[in-house]
């Protein structure tokens, strides 16, 4: 199967070729699409390339014609890689240009990013190299190009990196329709996939393939490689207090601080950025031994990470907190352990986290879990319990946005005339998109074209125009050039530069060093004065000018700790279900600390531990207020919602709510009037109040004023190129749209509700912030098997969100009652 | 509720002053209306700001199709005002218009509705920076300020303006620190020597009281804001505000 000097190449190293490289040289010849499912560090990579570089280089006269004229007949692309992420492109490139340079091979590989210098993009379209590494967006731009015929017509094999992790998101789905349209320029170049271990691999065996409607789900051939050596998983045991409640985690530091100076390199990952500052904090100031400790999250100045990713490269660090921005397959050094704190939320992160430790297959990987309180104990063995089964909990892949379909199709104009029959075959051929209707098809055209509305004024604006052939066609270039420097679906939050200030002065000197940049939404919840943590040291925030907030340092050591922001990750249901399980199994918690077995303990003796599939809801007095709390473990995001809903409902039936707040495993309400009796009385009983028709009218009314929704309309409108983020010559982000998107929904709310972005925002919102998938599975699964407990006070199990309700701000979106209020005191103290 | 949301038509009977506030500038008493025009009951005169009509048109040129309801919402407040109070004037403080063009392409059916509100009342258009010289005759005198007793309308305040100030043009917005969370909408801005109003387009946007472009203008000691609520205008002192 191996090409001698292919064999020389691994015989020289000592290496023999793996059982699944040869496996994939084997399906290469056979013309076969593959999966291949392999743990970090069996060589995927090098798995995936192998095939093309023997390909190429058995090709006949090996040294390639140079093209120097437009008309001169010339090779395309014969391999194209796709990573999730840019460095990931460019770090694939290096692992693959090493064997071809060792083998003397004349195959030409080269990165295509956002970051490539716009002469060598131009050039790589006339003279493009032989295997091109890229990122979904760049690939969307390729097969809109003039030249993306000649491109792609010899195009062999297209590689997806990371798939698991690409499929999930709306940049996957604008990935499985430039896909589609890869077919049709290359109908015979075949598909690799590398992934993870996924849940369903059939999912991403069939996205893989074409889809043709009416016909059975055709897979791609499937190859796993068994695990290595099994990581060595531990939860860090201290003596000190397991807090309740939080998220610092502080109790454990000391014992984390000795985990760091036994190893030579680790990685500590935390869930939120606000997290990442804190930890980063305390260490250093209990860092007795001088340890190299950086930081490293998405809001850092970009030169500031890149210095903290070479210094660990290059070996010059002792540790680095980090949040999910180092999560991706980067060799960033040789890291020896991985702590996690808080708890990992899903088990395929955490398997992907620890998967950054000795990335040699035949070495375990070492990894701490720091849970920050006793349910994150539970939800911490859980996860270990499930890597150790080798359980993923990757989530399905959805149906394909619609914004993302609008996006795609002014490309596809953009690209050619096309005919809405012909792009309708080839979209519905992307496995996301194997279910569209035509008439949803027809619609989203319609949109591109003039937005869609019933009120046809905009029909001499089109941007799109069917001729007299039937074809559609940009009306403009500049429609064009817009759509090309809006490519992607990556929306950025509006934020503000962060710029030490002097607090003197009003206007601040433009001197001031920027420290970063920081979402606009954070420091709309702060006051001038108020003090918070960033890039390691406490600010204080003075004020907002122009797209700046400006801040000055303090000597403050105790910050205002800022609310979440950023990156939070709710439980997955896999994890959710573990931790259920484990919590109605008293056998099964050998394991735990015996603080969290007390304590558990305590909860069997006091109220009760629900079964597995059973829903507790307790309703206790405390002070002068009644408090229901309720154990869905269904994450944050779900029980917010339920929290809307319940507490609208309960304002209805005159049970006079007061406010409500919610963790990843329970939801707390409190109000005036005595629940528990309400309840017991059926008044209304606790099934009618959890029955799943909330999701009907109550959550249709809610949604009318909902932040949230907005939140995510705003994401669907820059995709769908309804509000664009970047214009020609103002080539910044974020702050640049036009009109405020919250307008535009509510006119678009009260005018067409049934419009083609209210669909996409909705579907978005489902799944996303509102998790409403999730919350009527769980209404469905505890229907009838809600177990009410009537207390005499708070029960231990209760604790935690009790001691919530005070720190996380309240949520609700009562502004105008809130407004009302303030303006009526005032008014009462000026009539004294 | 969404303040900004249904700005429709009120409906018959409904007291379009009430939930106001009233703001005293030069001696002339001026109520602040929710919807977020001013009405001075002692001229019978009704004050509208920046409406930015055909904003949704004009953007849509650009190629971005927001709905193109912006300029029918707009009407439909300004019908609801006009019923309810009767004017004897109206005053446009200019930007009525997102741009000149603004005139022309006004679809007839609303062409119409306007003409309807203007008959039988005295209709003023003030020159405003996106709209310094209509395109098309909608009505109405156009004049670049105007003077009523002691109050100047014009659309761009002045620094150093004598007192007596009513403009438009920064569509003026506040958020105010209530506790849990901080909340921000469109307002008026008053010092009792000059008045802001806020903008009421559809698609118009608002700028920070705290903004650089509102200094010297008021004294600080007297300004208050009055912010657009639902039904209801809520009035505020300068300390309550929060940057943004």
């Amino acid at each position: 199967m191996l090409p001698a000097p292919f064999r020389a190449w691994f015989g020289a190293r000592g290496w023999v070729p793996r059982e699944h490289q040869l496996t994939m040289l084997e399906k290469a010849a056979a013309d076969r699409s593959v999966l291949l499912i392999a743990p970090t560090g069996a060589g995927k990579t090098l798995a995936g390339f192998l095939p093309s570089l023997v390909d190429l280089a058995g090709r006949s006269g090996s040294s390639r014609l140079v093209a120097k004229g437009r008309s001169l007949a010339r090779r395309g692309i014969h391999t194209l890689y796709i990573s999730p992420l840019k460095a990931l492109a460019v770090d694939v490139a290096r692992n693959v240009e090493r064997p071809i340079a060792e083998m003397g091979l004349a195959i030409r590989v080269e990165t295509r990013t956002g970051d490539t210098p716009a002469y060598k993009r131009q050039r790589q379209k006339y003279d493009p190299p032989d295997i091109l590494m890229t990122t979904p967006e760049q690939l969307e731009l390729l097969v809109a190009a003039r030249e993306a015929e000649q491109l792609f017509s010899g195009l062999k094999t297209v590689i997806f990196d990371e798939l698991h992790a690409l499929v999930t998101s709306k940049r996957g789905e604008l990935l499985a329709l430039g896909l589609a349209r890869l077919r049709r320029l290359a109908p015979n170049a075949r598909t690799v996939g590398l992934s993870a271990t996924v849940a369903n691999p059939d999912e991403l065996r069939a996205w893989l393939m074409p889809g043709r409607p009416g016909e059975p789900e055709c897979l791609a051939d499937l190859v796993t490689v068994a695990g290595g050596a099994k990581p060595e998983i531990t939860i860090l045991h201290s003596e000190e207090r397991i807090p309740w409640a939080g998220h610092s985690a502080r109790y454990a530091y000391g014992d984390l601080y000795r985990a760091l100076r036994q190893a030579k390199l680790s990685l500590i990952f935390v869930n939120t950025r606000s997290q990442a500052e804190m930890v980063f904090q305390e260490l250093w100031s209990i860092n007795d031994a001088n340890l190299k400790i950086a930081l490293h999250h998405g809001s850092l100045d970009v030169a500031q990470r890149r210095k903290v990713e070479a210094a660990m490269a290059a070996g010059g660090l002792d540790a680095v907190v980090a949040t999910s921005t180092l999560d991706l397959g980067i060799d960033w050094g040789d890291v020896d352990l991985v702590v996690h704190v808080g708890a990992p939320k899903g088990a395929s992160r955490l398997a992907q986290r620890i998967g950054r430790a000795n990335h040699r297959l035949d070495e375990p990987s070492r990894a701490i879990l720091v849970p920050a309180n006793r349910f994150e104990v539970l939800e911490c063995q859980a996860a270990l319990d499930a890597n150790y089964l080798g359980d993923q909990d990757t989530p399905p892949i959805r149906a394909g946005g619609l914004d993302v379909l609008a996006q795609h199709v002014l490309g596809m104009a953009v690209a050619a005339p096309f005919t809405a029959d012909d792009l309708y075959a080839e979209v519905t051929t992307a496995y996301p998109y194997r279910d569209l209707e035509r008439e949803t098809f027809d619609r989203v055209v319609d949109f591109v074209a003039t937005g869609g509305y019933a009120l046809k004024s905009y029909d001499r604006y089109a941007k799109i125009r069917q001729t007299k052939d039937g074809t559609w066609r940009v009306s403009h270039p500049d429609i064009a050039q817009v759509w090309r420097l809006n490519v992607g679906t990556i929306v950025e939050m509006p934020k503000l530069k962060v710029r030490l200030g002097s607090p003197q002065r009003r206007v601040p000197s433009r001197g001031g060093r920027i420290l970063g940049e920081m979402e606009e939404y954070f420091f709309e919840t702060m006051a001038p004065g108020d003090t918070f943590l960033f890039g390691g040291e406490v600010l204080k925030f003075l004020f907002i000018h122009e797209s700046e907030a400006i801040v000055a340092r303090t000597a403050d050591t105790s910050p205002r700790i800022p609310v979440y922001a950023g990156g939070r990750f709710p439980l997955s249901t896999f994890l959710a279900d573990k931790v259920r399980t484990m919590l109605a199994d008293p056998t099964s918690w050998s394991r735990l600390p015996t603080q969290v077995t007390e304590w558990l303990e305590l909860q069997r003796l006091v109220s009760i531990l629900p079964n597995r599939g059973d829903l507790l809801v307790e309703t206790f007095p405390r002070r002068d207020l009644h408090y229901m709390v309720s154990y869905p473990f269904e994450g944050r995001l779900a029980h917010q919602t339920l929290g809307m809903l319940l507490t609208r409902r309960l304002e209805r039936l005159r049970a006079r709510p007061i406010g409500f707040v919610a963790s990843d495993y329970a939801l707390g309400i409190w109000g005036a009037d005595d629940m528990g009796d309400l309840f017991k009385r059926g008044a209304p009983s606790l099934q009618a109040l959890f029955d799943e028709d909330m999701l009907g009218d109550d959550l249709e009314a809610w949604m009318a004023e909902s932040y949230l929704l907005k939140r995510t309309f705003r994401n669907c409108a820059v995709v769908a190129g309804l509000i664009e983020q970047r214009h020609p010559g103002h080539e910044k982000s974020g702050r640049q749209v036009t009109v405020s998107t919250d307008l535009v929904y509510d006119v678009l709310r009260s005018h067409e509700p049934d419009h083609i972005l209210l669909q996409a925002t909705w579907a978005d919102a489902a799944t996303g912030l509102l998790d409403i998938r999730r919350l009527g599975d769980m209404l469905t699964r505890v229907k009838g098997r809600i177990i009410h407990r009537d207390l005499e006070h708070i029960s231990p199990l209760a604790v935690p969100i009790m001691l919530d309700i005070g720190k996380v701000p309240v949520a609700g979106e009562a502004d105008e009652s809130l407004l009302a209020d303030a303006a009526d005191r005032l008014i009462a103290e000026a009539m004294g | 509720m969404v303040a900004v949301a249904g700005r429709a038509r009120l409906p018959a009977g409904v007291d379009p002053a009430a939930g106001s506030v009233t703001l005293t500038v030069a001696g002339c008493a001026l109520t602040a209306l929710p919807s977020g025009a001013l009405w001075w009951p002692g001229e019978a005169t009704l004050i509208l700001a920046d409406m930015h009509l055909e904003k949704g048109s004009r953007m849509a040129m650009r190629g971005l199709m927001v709905p193109p309801y912006d300029t029918g919402l707009t009407l439909g407040l300004i019908e609801g005002l006009v019923a309810a109070l009767e004017p004897k004037r109206v005053i446009s403080l200019g930007d009525a218009f997102d741009d000149g063009g603004g005139a022309v392409r006004l679809e007839l059916a609303c062409r119409e509705r306007l003409t309807a509100v203007q008959a039988g009342r005295d209709w003023i258009w003030i020159a405003g920076n996106h709209d310094p010289r209509l395109e098309a005759d909608v009505g109405g005198i156009e004049t670049d300020e105007l003077a009523i007793g002691p109050l100047v309308f014009r659309h761009e305040p002045r620094q150093g303006a004598a007192p007596g100030e009513i403009a438009g043009h920064l569509h003026p917005a506040a958020r105010v620190f209530l506790g849990p969370k901080s909340v921000r909408r469109r307002c008026f801005v008053c010092d009792g020597e000059r008045l802001i109003l806020p903008a009421l387009g559809a698609y118009a946007g608002g700028l920070s009281v705290t903004d650089p472009a509102f200094h010297g203008l008021f004294r600080r000691e007297a300004l208050s804001v009055a912010l657009l609520g639902d039904g209801r205008v809520y009035s505020f002192p300068r300390r309550m505000l929060s940057a943004g």
